[in-house]
């Protein structure tokens, strides 16, 4: 399997020489999810945003597809790369119709055409089309408004997505509707996917991978399986903090 | 106010009205050609906001018939006093505008600006697609603003021989005959009300849907 993403040797520093992101190497294969973890403030979404180009790397360099990042016009590259970020993502004044077509209009696509895709894609996201096509992002419930920005993130038929804590700020039924929305979509279209997420339960039911970050550095990477088993002790802690509830409550239980 | 003076003075009314229109339509014509391509470039030079934003702010508070007693001896603009009245109205409507239009832009949420970026909108699409139809609203509340203030300052111009309904009003002060400043000063009224209406249904056309609060 060859790399979609790859992160090469990739720091990020800030002009005041703060480091974010201190020499990462990751590749994320084609077709599967890496879910990348780590407490605010780790570099989680800097390195994200690397891929992209909303952020340059000071060092080092980033591969899609084979290619650097940095060869690549700036704004072909964003429109190959989907993008879904938390609850504030839709546009206020935009219809949910225009808002998921809004990156075939800039790329001049004739109207049927970007009418057609919104509502294959609203279709494919679990929206009735005739019945949301013409709403207001304040017309949707949080639910709704994240199943638009994922159709939104597949409009032109990227092959990569990157998703920034995109159910963060849902209820849990609902988050969870949202994840088996995305890792059934995602399986059948065959997308590379770069998540980030503090919420590990998210991390193991999507990913395929598991990334660690802290302090800007790569703790770990590695599958589901072993990140529950592994005695690293960042990782462990990690594994510790979320199963805390389940502990409490079967201590409850047992006595 | 009797018909007899009304049929005596309505011709004079109309030509006036116009006339005055004309002053405070071609200084929002210029006023809002400049400020709003100047508001959009100060979104993206900000640290030329304070000092431009300050430059209109003071023109704002030259009082007006001043300013209409500075530009008269210039070349060229002193030639005709619409000219005079244009300038100086337009430089009035500059403010609101321009203060507006940058206000508008930079009041909309950072992560919607991100958002237009990271799905490859061009800066150009970015800017007529989402950033002005977002501030939309904000920069007609400038246009309207502007306008009410460029009626009320335009009745000022008539002391310069520019003309419009101020022409009334002086002849009237003048000649101490309160039907002809009333002649005046109602249709001068009246057109900022209805300039003031309109351009508040635009506004209002132009807001960004939301829900419905509770009151």
């Amino acid at each position: 399997m060859s790399a979609a993403i790859e992160f090469r040797e990739v720091s990020v520093a800030t002009v005041r020489g703060k480091v974010l992101l201190d020499r990462i190497f990751l590749a994320v294969d084609a077709g599967t999810i890496t879910a990348v973890l780590g407490r605010s403030g780790s570099g989680k979404t800097t390195l994200l945003r690397t891929v992209n180009r909303m952020i340059e790397p000071t060092g080092g360099e980033v591969l899609v597809q084979g290619s650097n990042v940095r060869d690549t016009e700036l704004i072909a590259l964003r429109r190959s790369i989907g993008y879904v970020i938390q609850e504030t993502g839709l546009f206020p004044h935009l219809t949910v119709e225009r808002d998921v077509a809004l990156v075939l209009e800039a790329e001049g696509r004739p109207r049927e055409e970007r009418i057609r895709r919104s509502q294959e894609l609203l279709a494919a996201v679990g929206l009735d089309p005739d019945s949301f096509a013409r709403r207001y992002p304040h017309q949707l419930s949080g639910g709704q408004r994240q199943r638009v920005g994922v159709a939104r993130a597949l409009a032109a038929e990227p092959d990569i997505l990157l998703m920034d804590e995109p159910f963060g700020a849902l209820d849990p039924l609902t988050r969870t509707e949202m994840q088996d929305l995305v890792k059934d979509l995602m399986g059948r279209l065959r997308k590379t996917v770069l998540l980030v997420t503090h919420d590990l339960d998210e991390a193991l039911y999507l990913g395929d991978r598991l990334a660690l970050l802290s302090e800007g550095r790569l703790i770990a990477s590695m599958t589901p399986e072993e990140f529950l088993s592994s005695d690293q002790p960042e990782v462990a802690a990690y594994v510790r903090a979320f199963h805390r509830g389940e502990r409490s409550a079967t201590a409850e239980e047992a006595r | 106010m009797s018909a007899n003076f009304l049929s005596h003075y309505g011709g004079e009314i109309a030509t006036l009205t116009v006339e005055h229109l004309w002053l405070t339509g071609a200084a929002m014509l210029f006023a809002t050609a400049v400020a709003i391509p100047a508001g959009v470039w100060l979104t993206r030079s900000p640290r030329w906001a304070a000092p431009i934003i300050g430059v209109a702010n003071v023109l704002q508070t030259i009082p007006s018939l001043a300013m209409f007693g500075f530009l008269l001896p210039l070349p060229w603009l002193g030639e005709r006093a619409a000219r005079v009245a244009i300038v100086a109205l337009t430089a009035y409507a500059l403010l609101p505008i321009l203060r507006n239009t940058y206000a508008g832009i930079q009041g909309i949420d950072p992560a919607l600006i991100e958002v237009a970026r990271a799905l490859g909108l061009t800066d150009r699409q970015r800017l007529f697609k989402i950033e002005l139809p977002l501030a939309a609203s904000f920069i007609f509340a400038g246009l309207r603003t502007a306008t009410v203030t460029c009626i009320g300052i335009a009745t000022i111009a008539a002391a310069v021989g520019a003309g419009g309904l101020g022409e009334l009003i002086f002849r009237g002060v003048a000649s101490i005959d309160n039907r002809l400043i009333l002649a005046g000063a109602i249709p001068a009224a009246l057109l900022a009300l209805a300039a003031d209406a309109a351009l508040g249904l635009l506004e209002r056309y132009f807001r960004v849907p939301a829900p419905d609060r509770a009151p």
